[in-house]
Parts: structure tokens; sequence; C-alpha cells
């Protein structure tokens, strides 16, 4: 089967400096992957070179919609590979603070909208339609995540895992058909991390959204992801599923260092 | 509170402000006589005087940071006297009607000239509602605003010249002017953001402004234009008195229709969509929000209600030259969208009425005007930076999970 998300060779050099080096990453349909590495491996850089937040120097992205017609990432705007179905969430969070909870889910779902500014003035019966619709999809949504009770509340007045939450309920806003999230367990405790854990179960498979996820807790990784990628220095070192990574020297390097005596 | 600690730092405040205020306060040189007075009492003024006012201060500031620590921990904000009267509709619709009698009695029980400088204030409240959209809520800051000002005005004092077309006419079209200027402005600055932008913004104002006071055979320069008519009624030749009473009816239209707007514009799709704009434009953009458009509809719709109010400004005035359109202009539409309260229409509403009424009813003070008006300003800065009325979120409510 064709992979929903395929990256060949992508690049990314900042100055002289080669952050990303040819790394290939593919997902499949209904699959967790995750992306691994040291801190400044080059994992947040891959995600936005995806995203389109910078400009890939070499390598193809392609994105193939279960149903959709394959196509080419490279060049576009953020918001237009948001729209064809990429979502990401934000390694330090990035909520709309001074919004309510209701709200941040409401700028998800804007590039599903098409009310404009006279729809906005006059409030036609389709604007209004269109708007209750957004309210309830919001709503149901923030159920699904457990956020329902903070409805109202401004976002920086939540507790810390409730905002990591509200990020990946923003993002699951946008319909994507795959869920980038960019450290969701950072700064989690045990407890916090566990219902996160089920949450993305449940997203894949209930939501029937794909995901690709870059996280630094090893047990989260190892029990969740059917695929894992390390990558180091900009390059990716090794590929397979957790028991496969689990017993691979060079990723045992990678994160250990070397031994001097052998 | 009366601590030794506290009226030893009173009292350092208090020399320190008597030796700064010294040249000023104490000394004075007679140039006719030339002799020096040397008035040691207002010294002496100033030291009772900074020693209690530091009291005041010291208090107010430790009450406003108690009421802050208050909201940390969880107990209820106390809600604000405006949001209370909006929540309770026993006390919403009889002052709101309330209000209605009396904008509509104004101009028969008042007089003419303050008549007028209510006409002004309105002006005011329709042109910060306009840079409300731009700083407010898309937060963009806009140092140039007034040059949108300007070109309604100029357009309507203009196209009356050369084509003779009425007030009514000119009124949208200067609207559209100036929202097709703020668009133009919008492009050269979609990558800026805060202090740059604030400066090219600064700029672009002073190009305008400078266009016109050199461009002499289209703008007719320094001298401006003169005998701009005020706004007709049906051919009917209004006395001058019954002309500034109908000009103010003109403006509370104008001014309601610009509040019905922006309050549809603020809680639609792109209202919300500049909000986040304004919050994380990162994430704005990631969550499929065009920046782009959304940026320019901003500069747009907000130079808009620039254009309205200047073209206002210019049928009401009857003359117009570049000095009505200095950057302090925008300094005090900015002031107006600050002190108010950035993103509340109400709040916009009241520092509009506050910042030109009270300079006007300050005549009384003359020379201590803009000393006062200052003291306000920095006040306020300081006990209530996010402005008279904080923008306060719609709420929704929701039945409880009916599972399908």
């Amino acid at each position: 089967m064709e992979p929903i998300l395929q990256v060949k060779e992508l690049t990314k050099d900042f100055g002289g400096l080669r952050a990303l080096d040819s790394i290939d990453l593919e997902v499949h349909a209904g699959q967790i992957a995750a992306l691994i590495g040291p801190n400044g491996a080059g994992k947040t850089t891959f995600f936005n070179c995806i995203t389109g937040i910078y400009k890939p120097t070499k390598g193809e992205m392609l994105i193939a919609p279960q149903g959709k017609k394959k196509k080419r990432l490279n060049g576009l705007k953020p918001n237009h590979v948001t729209e064809s179905g990429l979502a990401r969430t934000f390694q330090n969070i990035r909520l709309f603070q001074n919004m309510t909870v209701l709200e941040n889910v409401m700028i998800g779902r804007h590039c599903r909208m098409h009310a404009g500014i006279p729809g906005a003035i006059i409030k036609n019966p389709a604007t209004k339609r269109e708007e209750k619709q957004a309210v309830d999809d919001s709503y149901r949504i923030l159920e699904k995540i457990g956020l329902e009770q903070y409805v109202n509340e401004y976002a920086k007045n939540l507790p810390y895992g409730a905002q990591r939450r509200l990020e990946i309920a923003r993002a699951m806003a946008t319909e994507p058909f795959i869920l980038l999230l960019d450290e969701p367990a950072a700064g989690m405790n045990a407890r916090e991390t566990k219902e996160l854990d089920d949450l993305i179960i449940r997203i894949r498979d209930q939501e029937k959204i794909s995901i690709l996820l870059i996280e630094h807790d090893m047990k989260l990784v190892m029990s969740l992801s059917d695929m894992i990628y390390v990558v180091d220095y900009g390059k990716k070192i090794a590929q397979g599923t957790p028991a496969e990574i689990k017993n691979n020297p060079d990723v045992i390097k990678a994160y250990l260092g070397e031994d001097a005596d052998a | 509170m009366f601590s030794l600690n506290e009226i030893k730092k009173s009292a350092l405040i208090a020399l320190w402000f008597m030796f700064l205020t010294f040249p000023i306060m104490v000394i004075r040189v007679n140039t006719i006589y030339k002799t020096i007075e040397w008035r040691w009492e207002r010294l002496f003024m100033v030291g009772v005087g900074t020693f209690v006012l530091s009291f005041v201060w010291r208090y107010a500031i430790k009450r406003k940071e108690e009421g802050i620590k208050k909201a940390d921990m969880g107990e209820d904000a106390q809600q604000t006297i405006a949001q209370r009267i909006m929540e309770n509709r026993n006390i919403y619709y009889p002052s709101l009607a309330a209000l209605a009698i009396f904008v509509v009695i104004f101009p028969f029980v008042f007089s003419m000239y303050q008549t007028n400088i209510m006409t002004t204030a309105l002006i005011y409240v329709v042109v910060g509602l306009g840079l409300n959209i731009v700083v407010g809520l898309a937060g963009l800051l806009d140092l140039g605003y007034v040059a949108f000002y300007l070109v309604g005005a100029y357009t309507y004092a203009l196209l009356n010249l050369h084509f003779g077309l009425g007030f009514w006419t000119v009124l949208p079209i200067g609207a559209l002017f100036a929202g097709i200027f703020g668009f133009i402005l919008g492009f050269p600055v979609l990558r800026l953001r805060g202090d740059y932008l604030a400066i090219v913004t600064l700029g672009f104002g002073e190009i305008i402004r400078l266009v016109m006071e050199n461009w002499n055979w289209f703008s007719f320069g320094p001298s401006g234009i003169a005998n701009i008519p005020r706004p007709g009624l049906f051919g009917l030749k209004l006395s001058l008195h019954q002309n500034i009473i109908y000009i103010y009816f003109i403006m509370i239209g104008l001014a309601i229709f610009t509040i019905f707007v922006v309050r549809r514009l603020q809680d639609s799709r792109l209202g919300r969509a500049w909000m986040a704009l304004r919050e994380d434009e990162v994430a704005c953009q990631a969550m499929g929000i065009d920046k782009r458009r959304t940026k320019l509809s901003a500069f747009g719709l907000g130079a808009m209600w620039a254009g309205l109010g200047g073209v206002m400004f210019a049928a009401k005035t009857t003359f117009i030259n570049p000095a009505s359109f200095t950057i302090w202009e925008s300094i005090i539409i900015l002031c107006v969208v600050v002190l108010g309260g950035m993103g509340s229409i109400l709040g916009v509403i009241c520092g509009a009425m506050i910042l030109i009424l009270l300079p006007e009813y300050l005549r009384a003070f003359s020379e201590y005007r803009m000393l006062l008006f200052g003291a306000i300003l920095v006040i306020m800065m300081v006990f209530k930076p996010e402005g008279m009325i904080s923008n306060v979120r719609r709420t929704y409510k929701f039945e409880k999970n009916k599972q399908p």
C-alpha cells in the first residue's frame, strides 16, 4: 500500500550548517510513527520543513490522503499545508493565550469554513448556520479530548497538561488525515503521560488519523509506535519497529555516547 | 503602613522631587528688573505634596497587587461595573434607553459649542473603532493611521472642489479610497511586526502628509482647502445652528453603524482570525489561516473607518489643511484605543469620550490642562494597563455530553 506521507531525501541547510541530511521517511495509513533523536538532531526542523514553515534545500515531500489525489508539499505555505490535511502541534506550547478554549479550537475550524466579510456583517442564514456548526463541532472535539469543562476558560489559565491537549484538539479541528505531534509529553507527569498515551491511540483508532510524533519519553515511544525513525546530527541512523530500535547499536551509541574502552 | 522604613522612603522621594523641581519651582528670573526671585515656600509645598502622594501611590500599588494575587488564587475576579450592567437585562435595557434619550435631546439642551465637541468626540469614536480593528484585534501597531483620515478628508474636499460631488456621495467613496490606501500599505508591511511595523507606518503617515503639504497644484499645499460644504439635507437651507445639530445626528448614526459592523466582524470567522494573528503568528498560519489575506483585510477594513471619519471631519470644519493630520493625531487615536481598552468596543467609546472631552472641559484649568491629561494617562497605564474596559470574550453554553 502506498504511504500517505512520503518524504524523500529531505535536506535543509542553515548557512553552512546541514540541519537535515537527505532524510527518508514514510507514514502509512493508520500508523503511529515516531521520530526520535538526541537534542538538536533536527527533529523539529524536519517538522518545520514538512509544514511549510521552512523551505527545504532539497528533497521531495508527498502526501497521498486516502481517496484523494497525490500532492507535493514543496513550496506550499503553512496554511495550505494545513488545508491539505497535515496538522501539527508545537514543542513550546503556542496557543492563542487570550482567547477562550473554544475559540482556540474554532480557529482550527477556520480553514474548513467559508464566510467572508459581507457574510460576517449581514449575518445571512448560511453564515449563521456555518458559525453554529463550527461551535458545535469544536465542542464535540473538546469532549473527545476531555477538555469540555474548560470551554469558556482563557487558554492561558489552563493547567499545563490541558494546554498540551488543547493544542492537539486545535490541530484535530482542521480535519487532518495525519497529525504531527512535536513532543506532546514534554513536561508532563507520569499520570498525564499515560492519559496522553490513551488519547493518541484513541485518535488513531476512532478518528482514523495517522500520527507522526517527536518524543523524548522512550517509554511512550516504545509502547505507542509502529515505526520508529532515529535521527542524529541531521542524518537518519536507524529505522524499524520498537524492538529493532531497542537493540540497534547505532542508536545506543547516539544516545549514550561511544564507549571509550571498546 | 506608616512604618519607619516607609517614612524614610517617602522622605527620600520628597527630597529628590524638591531637588528636581528646584530650578523651575523656586527660581524666577525677572527679566525686566533683572532680579532673581527665590520662592522658598514653593519648595516646602513640593516636599509635603510628594511626601503625601508617595504614600497614596504606594497604597494604590499595594491594593492593585493584592487584587492580582486574589485573581491568581482562583477567587472569582470581581466583575467590572460595565460587565455587570451588560449581563443584567433589567439594568441593561433601561440604561440603554436612558442613553438613547440623552443622545437625542443632547443638542437641544446643551449649547452649540457642546454639541460641536460632542460631534468631534463621535468622529474619534468611529476612527478609534477602526484603529481598534488593526491594533486591538489584529495586533498590528499602526502609528500612521492618520494618513487614512487624511485620505478621507481630502477625498471629500477635492472631489467636491473639482466635480461638485456632495457629502453623501463622497462618504462611501472616501471610505473606499481610504480602504484601498490601507490595502496598499498592507502589502509592503506584510512581513513586519511590532516595532518595525510601527516605524514603517509612522513613515507612511508622514509621507502622505508631506506630499499633501508640498504638492501645491493638487492639494493647495499648506494653505489647504476652504469652503467645503456641510452635509446637505434634501437641498434645504439650514442655519448654522441647525446644521451643527444635523451633523451631530449624522455622526450618531455613523457611530451606531460602526459599532454594529465592528461588533459583527469581531464575532465572525474573520474576527477570530485577526485575534489569532495577534496572539501567535506562526501558530495562526499553522492552523490554516491565510496570514496575508487576514492582515490585508485588517488594514483595509481599519482604514475604511478612518476614511469615513475624515470625510466627516472635512464636512464639519469646512476647512482642511495638512496641519490637521500630524503624527500627534495618530497618537491621540492610538491613546483612545489603548486607554479605552484594546479590542473592546465599549472601551474605545469611553476612551474617545474621555480623551476628547476631557481636554475641552479642562480648559478651566488652562495651563495645567496638558499636565493633568498626561498624569491621567500615566496613572491609567500603571494601574489599569488593559484599559478602562477590557475585552471580555464571548461565552457559550452547552448541554452536557449527548452520546450519539
